[in-house]
């Protein structure tokens, strides 16, 4: 009964070959550093369950997003576990995509064919990094205040187009509701989206290409 | 050989489906809660609120009171005044009416005045008798009473208030 329903299904949408193709591919000799970008898919999947929870209770307004966030973790059942998921696991994220990172160089495994691959992953890293500096924005308090003040005028002292940059950031040349806002879109749709997207063309050329082998002494 | 493969591949896929599940679960479960909170919590707070004393009201004649709740929903505080008037009866501390001033047709504020007799809404003309019965308007029922109340021993008239 199950056996039909499932080859029923496998015969339109192709289930084993998605396994096989997908889980199931050949690995070089294992190795524990190659688990880091599967770390980082987890994570990311993990940031983005906890950060969709989070909007549930969460208000990005200058009046509202500080009590909201007390609120989550004082008068939601659980808000604790989900915002602590989501603080911690941002940090972890950007520790373990930059480990990642850095197995990928020092294996040589952004050489031919991986280029792209690896060009792909440093946009993935710079996102992931632009995920901390708008979240760390959004409790709206003394520290993110003058955490994003500084790290606006840091992307202020830019040659020429500084000012320009600046009032990009914070929407104005004040840190102002406009500044939470454009924060919070961007942390919850822009970045997520522009992540989502590249980490799939990212797994696209992991599974084109296979996984590099590990350099050898002659190598 | 092959067998040991097997096994060791069965092995990996075993453990791997029950660690999932098992994170699954301590973060899908509380998750769940975490929605689902406000749906659990038992609104509705309720408070004796303090009229007035007693020896204050004249028989017969409204008394007017007034008082404010604050509701605290989430992180988000409104405040809402209520007022009313109790009418002493007789002599019998227990026998008194307590209305709610709010005009039982679109929530305007209820006024007692003295020549008519009645209580007036600004809003739509309605009228009600001292007991709070239509007698004039659009209203379509008498103003809501204060059922619940009490007297402490001071001689302070209480009514009890449950928020909606
Ligand atoms: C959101 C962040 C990222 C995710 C989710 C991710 C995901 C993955 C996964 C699942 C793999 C295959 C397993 C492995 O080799 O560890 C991989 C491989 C790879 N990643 Fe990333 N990655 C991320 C960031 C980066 C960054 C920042 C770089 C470098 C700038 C990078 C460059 C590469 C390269 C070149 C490979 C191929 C390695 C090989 O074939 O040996 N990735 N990535
Ligand atoms: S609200 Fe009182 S008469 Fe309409």
């Amino acid at each position: 009964m199950w056996k039909k329903i499932f080859d029923w299904l496998d015969e339109r949408l192709g289930l084993v070959d998605l396994y096989k193709n997908l889980l199931d591919r050949p690995e070089p000799q294992g190795n524990w550093w190659n688990t880091l970008g599967s770390a980082s898919l987890f994570l990311f999947i993990m940031q983005a369950v906890t950060g969709i929870f989070l909007t549930v209770y969460y208000t990005p307004s200058p009046d509202h997003a500080y009590d909201s966030i007390n609120y989550i973790m004082n008068g939601v059942a659980f808000g604790w576990l989900i915002r602590g998921i989501h603080h911690w696991g941002a940090t972890l994220m950007v520790i373990v995509v930059f480990v990642h990172m850095l197995r990928v160089f020092f294996t040589a495994s952004f050489k031919y064919p991986r280029e792209m691959t690896w060009l792909i992953g440093v946009g993935l890293f710079l996102l992931t990094l632009g995920m901390g500096f708008t979240g760390y924005l959004l409790p709206w308090n003394q520290k993110s205040y003058w955490a994003t003040t500084v790290g606006t005028q840091i992307a202020g002292t830019v040659p020429f187009l500084g000012d320009f940059i600046l009032k990009a950031l914070r929407g104005g040349s004040n840190l102002s509701a406009l500044t939470l806002q454009r924060f919070f879109a961007a942390h919850i749709w822009m970045l997520p989206a522009a992540l989502a997207g590249l980490i799939g063309a990212h797994l696209y050329l992991i599974i084109k290409h296979g996984e590099s082998h590990f350099p050898t002494k002659d190598d | 050989m092959p067998d040991n493969e097997l096994n060791r591949r069965d092995f990996i896929k075993v453990t791997t489906g029950i660690v999932g599940g098992l994170i699954g679960a301590a973060i899908g479960l509380p998750a769940i809660s975490y929605l689902l909170d406000p749906a659990f919590k038992s609104g509705g707070k309720e408070a004796w609120i303090p009229v007035g004393k007693i020896a204050d009201m004249e028989i017969g004649r409204p008394y007017p009171f007034s008082f404010t709740r604050v509701q605290v929903n989430g992180w988000e505080r409104t405040s809402t005044s209520h007022g009313g008037f109790a009418i002493r009866k007789s002599e019998d501390p227990k026998d008194i009416v307590i209305l709610n001033s709010r005009c039982t047709h679109l929530g305007c504020t209820v006024n007692w005045k003295d020549d008519a007799q009645a209580f007036l809404c600004p809003c739509h003309d309605a009228k009600f008798s001292e007991e709070g019965m239509v007698l004039d308007g659009p209203p379509p029922r008498p103003l809501d009473r204060y059922a619940d109340f009490r007297l402490t021993d001071d001689g302070i008239l209480e009514i009890f208030y449950k928020e909606s």
